[in-house]
């Protein structure tokens, strides 16, 4: 247990609380930044993979995590910033111009998104942005004439002039670099008014309104935030795969997208990056476990999606603070060792209390 | 000018009235209280100021300013802050985070500076902690600064909804049943800081109360509500010793032994 | 005469699915209604109750009605045992957690349905005393399928009429989902209510699967239909019974009437524009009530 001695008001400002967390955490980045030099193509793909997903996830949880509103409808912001960089490279617009524009388009359909959001609270939002993916999925396939429907469009690698991002290892930087800028940015909204009232009208919409939030601008801004990002991820995403038809941005992959937050653990920016290293990696640790299950079941095609649903199942029932939850109860324990009680996270029991009087 | 005026103030809800032609002045730099017994209607008045409910008819101005149908959220624009009846705290935060969304008033920073945190919203950040820190020393709330809200004491969370409202530096200050719940020693505390907000900060401020002699001690001037309906004004002595307001108290005997 | 037929024939079927859509949404409500969650996993009940029932009669040979019997007590059980075991234990939770719950269990029921012996990947199907059978008015030819869908539901929802009306334990859940506390003062078991909720729900999703096994064939995503049931839901109004299955019948008939006179696609978004629709302008839906959180 450390105590922090703040002589500044800043202090209580800055990104990082102790100087040992920056020192962590810079040579994290460095670790990350060496990792090309020891992994193959492979695992470096699926790193490159898991930093494009945790851009999407860090929009999704500032929307859902930090401002409470229940997004079933990412695949589409995905799909928008997907097809849109597509289409502009294609039509010749360089990459540098692409992934921006592709986020602001995602983020202007999420500001339009947001708007009739603003009647509708909790479940009625899911619901809506359910709603919102399949149609947007349904033009995706319907337009052909700018999309090319099914058979999907393919797509170069990004590249700024002459230099192209094809190699697993370009396309690892390239994409570790967007996903550190992302996190920056968004600790810094995380940090400052609009973060605040954010997280205020998750808590308390009344209150919120009381200390003169309007919830409008602030469910939108929300709204439109985090799908620029997912935009951005989709654009990544595009151009890493080379190849994009509408059945990668089903609302499965909305679903996806939620699980990752919920498992990585809500309402934390490293929730977002752990949630989407498990959902990447959980194909991987199904292959390892299969050695480990009877015949008849690791032959399953749909063992891996069971147990998907059995994670999230899980997870909500035993660990709802998700991984992140869990890394913090571990470093606690450590912290406390061997003082460390039992119980010190058990659940309280809880009544239900209504939202309707 | 007076400084805030309710004309002709008219709520039902369906078929039931909740307010009726409710008419009151307050003038600035006093303390006003509103009493009555449940369901008379006090803190509706609260919530139609706030917003969150529409009147059917009347007006309130605040400052020569015409209030009755703006946003919820533009209220604490103009420099008008409240407590609430059932602590609407923001319980997953700490309490200098509560504090510091009074302060959302006082933004002046927009959302692309904020993303890239200049200069200026730094400066912003460093203003609006040393305000909620000021606060923190006049409630003495030193103690709790930087425990989650959700494992507070109930009197220790009234405090921070109240020092929640004074962060936004308000004109006008709505207090909804400020000591429900409280124990002696924190309504004593509380009558001091009520009593200080007034003359230190230079606040006006509207407290519904059901503590009789809370309001006997501090308030300049008492409205007495019954049924929606106004039944007396004036200064507490006068109100109190009203027979409508004794009538419609009847039955709370010890409610106000003036001692 | 052959327009009027051809758009007859298309309401009629409409009205068919509509059914299925409102029962679905009725197991939904039911659900929101006592506590306040959705359940996503809705469609997946249906799947269940298909398959049960697919393996009842073409396996074990059982007749048809003893099938239908056999199914809602099926997953009248499930859905008590799902309550015991999952949500009891999350009750207080945030809603939203709950809600991630069920979407996981509908993934996992319908993985896991793919993994039984006998069922997996396939699709089947299996012949009811309706199938093949035809009515005739005059130009209007009706499948008895359809027919039975539509007579089902109403005995359906007649029968729930009365068990809300009359009964006690109808009343006692009325009472529980509105005012939670009130009911257990007045000596309620709120965890009885609970319990009997799912139960009814599993098993109103359980014989809405059988009865639209004819039309879809059983397979494991025949529950995806389901999730048209929401916009039924909310057209309906979120807290009304009669509202889910207005809604419900409502959505089947635009569906196919875009299905015929609308080109290809419109179909298949039709529910979700209504709903958006209706969040938009009314989102209180037909018959619900908004209400206002209180301060």
């Amino acid at each position: 247990m450390r105590f922090v001695m703040k002589k500044d008001y800043y202090e209580d400002i800055r990104l990082f609380k102790y100087r040992s967390t920056f020192f962590w955490y810079a040579a994290l980045i460095a670790g990350c930044c060496l990792v090309p030099l020891v992994l193959d193509d492979y695992l470096i793909s699926q790193l490159t993979f898991i930093c494009m997903y945790s851009i999407a996830t860090v929009g999704l949880m500032l929307l859902t995590g930090y401002t409470g509103q229940i997004s079933l409808g990412h695949a589409a912001f995905f799909a928008i910033g997907a097809y849109t960089s597509a289409i502009l490279t294609l039509k010749g617009l360089p990459f540098v111009l692409a992934l921006p524009a592709a986020g602001l388009l995602a983020g202007l359909v999420g500001l339009l998104i947001g708007l009739p959001a603003l009647r509708l609270s909790g479940l009625y939002l899911a619901i809506a942005t359910m709603g919102f993916s399949f149609i947007v999925d349904e033009i995706l396939v319907r337009w052909e004439s700018l999309t090319r429907g099914n058979m999907g469009l393919i797509v170069a690698f990004p590249s700024i002039g002459p230099f192209s991002f094809s190699t697993e290892t370009r396309s690892y930087y390239l994409t570790l670099t967007v996903l550190v800028l992302t996190i920056l940015a968004a600790r810094n909204i995380l940090r400052s008014p609009t973060g605040r009232a954010m997280i205020a009208i998750r808590d308390s919409e009344v209150a919120a309104q009381a200390m003169g939030i309007s919830l409008a601008r602030f469910k939108t801004t929300a709204f439109a935030v985090s799908a620029f990002f997912t935009g951005v991820a989709g654009s990544l995403y595009a151009h890493k795969l080379t190849f994009i038809n509408p059945e990668s941005f089903t609302i499965i992959v909305s679903i996806e997208f939620l699980a990752m937050i919920i498992i990585g653990g809500l309402g934390s920016l490293h929730g977002a990056v752990f949630g989407a290293a498990f959902i990447i990696f959980l194909p991987q640790i199904i292959l390892m476990s299969k050695n480990y299950l009877p015949a008849y079941l690791s032959e399953q095609t749909g063992l891996e999606p069971a147990l998907y649903g059995l994670m999230i199942i899980l997870f909500i029932l035993l660990e709802p603070l998700g991984l992140y939850g869990r890394w913090l109860k571990t470093k606690f324990y450590f912290q406390m060792f061997p003082l460390y009680k039992k119980d010190t996270f058990k659940r309280e029991k809880k009544f239900f209390k209504a939202e309707r009087h | 000018m007076t400084f805030f005026e309710a004309f002709g103030i008219s709520v039902s809800f369906g078929g039931l009235t909740a307010l009726r032609r409710v008419v009151f002045e307050v003038n600035q730099g006093e303390l006003f209280s509103i009493i009555g017994p449940n369901g008379a209607g006090k803190t509706t008045i609260f919530n139609c100021i706030s917003r969150f409910y529409d009147v059917d008819e009347g007006t309130f101005i605040f400052k020569g300013r015409d209030i009755t149908r703006i946003s919820p959220h533009a209220v604490a624009g103009l420099g008008i802050a409240r407590t609430f009846q059932n602590i609407e705290l923001f319980k997953n935060a700490t309490v200098i985070d509560n504090l510091l969304l009074g302060r959302h008033r006082h933004r002046r920073s927009n959302l692309l500076t904020e993303v890239f945190f200049t200069g200026s919203v730094r400066r912003q950040e460093r203003r609006n902690r040393e305000k909620a820190e000021e606060i923190i020393d006049f409630l003495d709330l030193q103690a709790y600064r930087d425990q989650v809200v959700a494992g507070l004491p109930y009197g220790v969370q009234k405090i921070v909804e109240l020092g929640r409202a004074l962060t936004l530096e308000p004109e006008l200050l709505l207090l909804d049943e400020p000591s429900a719940g409280m124990n002696v020693e924190e309504i004593e505390d509380l009558a001091f800081w009520i009593t200080d907000i007034k003359e230190e900060l230079g606040l006006t401020i509207i407290m519904v109360e059901h503590n009789m002699r809370l309001v006997q001690e501090i308030s300049d001037r008492v409205l007495a509500l019954n049924f929606g309906e106004a039944i007396a004004q004036g200064t507490p002595g006068e109100v109190l010793a009203h027979p409508e307001v004794k009538n419609a108290y009847l039955g709370e005997e010890g409610a106000f032994a003036a001692d | 005469m052959e327009l009027v037929n051809e758009i007859l024939q298309t309401i009629l079927s409409g009205i068919a699915i509509g059914c299925i859509y409102g029962l679905v949404a009725l197991g939904f409500v039911l659900i929101y209604k006592a506590t306040e969650v959705i359940n996503f996993a809705q469609g997946e009940m249906m799947v269940l109750g298909a398959f049960i029932a697919y393996s009842l009669i073409t396996v074990f040979k059982f007749p048809y009605w003893a099938v239908l019997g056999l199914t809602i007590v099926a997953l009248g059980l499930f859905g008590l045992i799902l309550e015991r075991v999952l949500l009891r234990s999350l009750i207080g939770e945030p809603v939203f957690a709950i809600v991630m719950l069920t979407i996981g269990l509908g993934y996992f029921i319908r993985s896991g349905v793919s993994m039984v012996p006998f069922w997996g990947t396939e699709t089947y199907g299996f012949k009811t005393p309706f199938t093949d059978e035809f009515v005739r008015f005059s130009n209007l030819v009706i499948s008895w399928e359809q027919l039975a869908i539509i007579i089902m539901t109403l005995v359906l929802l007649t029968v729930l009429f009365l068990f809300f009306r009359y009964t006690r334990i109808g009343v006692a859940m009325r009472a529980a989902s509105q005012n939670q506390l009130a009911a257990v003062y007045m000596g309620i078991s709120v965890k009885r209510v609970f319990a009997l909720t799912w139960t009814i729900s599993a098993a109103l999703g359980g014989i809405a699967g059988i009865l639209l096994s004819p039309i879809t064939f059983v397979h494991m995503n025949m529950g995806f239909i389901g999730l048209k049931a929401f916009p039924a839901a909310v057209l309906g109004g979120f807290g009304s019974i009669p509202g889910a299955v207005v809604g419900g019948l409502i959505i089947g008939v635009t569906e196919s009437l875009s299905g015929v006179y609308l080109p290809e696609g419109w179909k298949d978004v039709a529910a979700y524009i209504i709903l958006i629709l209706v969040l938009i302008l009314r989102p209180e839906g037909l018959f619900g009530v908004q209400a206002k959180k209180k301060v």
